[in-house]
């Protein structure tokens, strides 16, 4: 048990939290937006994928970190483009559309990283955002070095959570989206054009998914390979449903998941070679399933979310 | 502009759809391989080559359709029942694993004419019972299955990982994480001498006719469309929901679950971490390049069979990324979801 009471004291543990929750805030958010205009982005895997990895093509290239965060978030956008054309503008099943974004945004994300950079024994590195200290907080004990220590990225996240909560709740754009995402006939009837709004928020959600992925080979690691996603666009689609579609709930949410999954790698330390490690690494995709069976009825669902709209169409 | 439901689709339409549709994926791909600085035409014409060329290559070919036929399969069926089983990657590997756990602890002895029978239904039974945990989920606690079937992917492959790496791990494979193998009995006979053509294409194909004729001509097969087509409308006319859906979730998870142990008793073995190139994820383009229709998933399946076989050879010889096989299949997804779009409309202006 004092091996338990260590870890969850210590401050690495803290710190590492926010570290693996960052890309979950970003795409949790993303999928978030996405969902309360009505459409369900399953892109978000093979976005993170390509953001992962043209976000650091562009370092690699000589690009700064932020400009490469920038294009991710781009690239995002526009693969998010592509899911509202075949959702929105011909409302086909938003289910497999998003399946098969993610399988050609991965795929292709390969091949191009394939064809860019040579085959190498170890994969090449660029300088990843180094974490900068806020200046007076991250002197406090034991707060300092777990909370006030981070990259830039997992600062404007979570800024970007309090942003999207008050955007969507305090705001008539925000209003303009749920309703959209509630009942688009009743938002045209206000004079609201359901297709632009279902649009600006699938793009804008997928910009966000596309700087989760770059989160991942800018910050928390240095070099991009394939499927290092590692479903955690999944997770996202999952956390969505537990923060029962509020921004502020997604923040936590994350946290509390990476909170499980900071302290599954330790104790995985802690406890090697006597328990297979691989269980330690099943606990945050069982952990999510679990999250929505305890969540999914409870939750407040979008109402039209995979519902296309047409026009005149009931 | 705006669209218009068609009243009547014609045979031809409904054919020429998927045509269209890998016309459409392969010109856009051509661009990337034109990017890239190839002849883009030599390219194609090489992955032919390299799918058909030879005798060897085109029983490679036919290998490497088999599970994809059958992950299509699992795919197809749980569609058309709108049950969005997208876990067919890990049924797969799940019933790989019991296969291999079940020939190397408990049935190694029995001759070939018992045991590959019970071999099949086992993996079969495995892949089911993965595939029946998310159904129980959504029927019981409203969970979408879309979700939890991918977590559990990763879950599946996990556990494989873990078994082959402790109680199931091959003492003789130099400390590379491999399962035991199969006995010499399991091992699916040869269609063709000289070859790794096995009997799986055989119960491959001949599922897809049985499959072709459940759901055409027999009143599951109705009700199991109805259940997909209106849930609400078919609960209605007397369908009984919560029933179609774990049968039809027995025979998508049983299907995949047989693509892992034909995979293993035909061509490996043994089951490894990579057994599957995502045979699984490929299913789904299968099944919906097939427009969900069992005979079509055959010849969907051996399309991408053809790019990704025929995508190495080209890959070597022209320094074309042999990802682009992926990202042709995955185009394919889409252009298919485009072209099934104007069958069911036509545009009015």
């Amino acid at each position: 048990m004092s091996a338990i009471a260590d870890i969850i004291a210590s401050a690495g543990l803290w710190a590492a939290v926010l570290r693996i929750a960052t890309p979950l805030i970003l795409g949790t958010l993303g999928a978030l937006l996405c969902e309360r205009a009505g459409v369900l982005n399953l892109g978000i895997e093979g976005i993170m994928t390509f953001g992962a990895m043209i976000g650091w093509l562009s370092v690699y290239n000589g690009a700064d970190l932020w400009t490469g965060l920038m294009i991710a978030a781009l690239a995002g956008g526009l693969f998010g483009g592509l899911h509202a054309l075949l959702t929105v503008t011909l409302g086909l099943s938003q289910h497999v559309s998003g399946l098969g974004v993610t399988l050609f945004a991965s795929s292709f994300s390969y091949y191009v990283f394939r064809l860019l950079v040579p085959v190498a024994g170890t994969p090449p590195t660029i300088t990843p955002f180094q974490p900068i200290a806020i200046p007076g907080l991250s002197n406090l004990p034991f707060l300092g070095p777990a909370f006030f220590s981070q990259t830039p990225p997992t600062y404007l996240a979570i800024a970007l959570a309090l942003l999207l909560a008050y955007m969507l709740f305090r705001t008539p754009l925000g209003l303009a989206i749920r309703m959209t995402g509630e009942n688009p006939h009743a938002a045209e009837a206000q004079g609201i054009n359901p297709m632009a709004i279902r649009y600006g928020a699938v793009m804008t959600g997928s910009a966000l998914m596309g700087m989760a992925g770059a989160f991942l080979t800018l910050s928390a690691f240095n070099s991009f390979f394939p499927t290092m996603v590692q479903g955690r666009g999944w997770i996202c689609i999952a956390l969505v449903v537990f923060a029962s579609w509020r921004p502020g709930r997604a923040l936590i949410g994350a946290l509390l998941f990476a909170l499980f999954d900071g302290f599954q790698l330790r104790l995985q330390t802690a406890l090697g070679g006597i328990v297979p490690y691989q269980l330690f690494l099943m606990i945050p995709y069982i952990l999510s399933i679990a999250a929505l069976a305890v969540m999914a009825r409870r939750a407040r669902v979008p109402q039209a979310l995979m519902q296309p709209y047409r026009r005149g169409e009931r | 502009m705006r669209f218009e439901r068609r009243e009547h689709r014609s045979l031809t339409l409904v054919i020429a759809t998927p045509i269209l549709a890998i016309i459409a994926a392969l010109a856009l791909s051509g661009i990337l391989i034109a990017i890239a600085g190839a002849p883009v035409l030599e390219a194609y014409w090489r992955i032919l080559k390299g799918a058909y060329g030879s005798r060897l290559s085109t029983t490679e070919t036919l290998t490497r359709a088999t599970p994809l036929m059958l992950t299509g399969l699992a795919a197809a069926v749980a569609f058309r029942a709108r049950l969005w089983n997208i876990g067919a990657e890990g049924q797969l590997y799940i019933g790989a694993i019991a296969v291999a756990a079940a020939s190397s602890h408990l049935l190694g002895g029995l001759p070939a004419s018992i045991q590959i029978p019970a071999l099949l239904v086992i993996g079969a039974l495995a892949g089911m019972v993965l595939l029946l945990i998310p159904l129980w989920l959504r029927l019981r606690f409203s969970v979408d299955e879309v979700v939890t079937t991918l977590l559990l992917n990763f879950v599946a492959v996990l556990f494989v990982s873990m078994l082959i790496d402790t109680v199931l791990k091959d003492p003789t494979a130099f400390g590379w994480p491999q399962s035991q193998s199969v006995a010499d009995a399991a091992m699916l006979p040869k269609l063709l001498s000289r070859s790794r053509l096995h009997l799986g294409l055989a119960i491959a194909v001949v599922l897809a006719f049985l499959l072709h004729v459940i759901q055409s001509r027999t009143v599951f097969g109705m009700q199991s469309h109805a259940a997909g087509l209106n849930p609400a409308g078919a609960v209605f006319a007397g369908v009984p929901l919560g029933r179609t859906l774990v049968i039809v979730a027995c025979m998508s998870g049983g299907l995949a679950g047989l693509a892992g142990a034909v995979e293993v008793m035909g061509v490996k073995g043994y089951v490894t971490t990579d057994l599957s190139p995502g045979y699984g994820y490929s299913g789904i383009v299968v099944a919906m390049l097939a427009n969900l229709n069992p005979l079509g998933v055959v010849l969907a399946a051996l399309f991408t069979a053809t790019m990704f076989v025929g995508a190495d050879g080209m890959s070597r010889a022209m320094g074309i990324p042999s990802y682009i096989a992926d990202v042709t299949v995955a185009l394919s997804l889409l252009t298919m979801l485009v072209a099934l779009f104007f069958t069911q409309y036509r545009i009015r202006r």
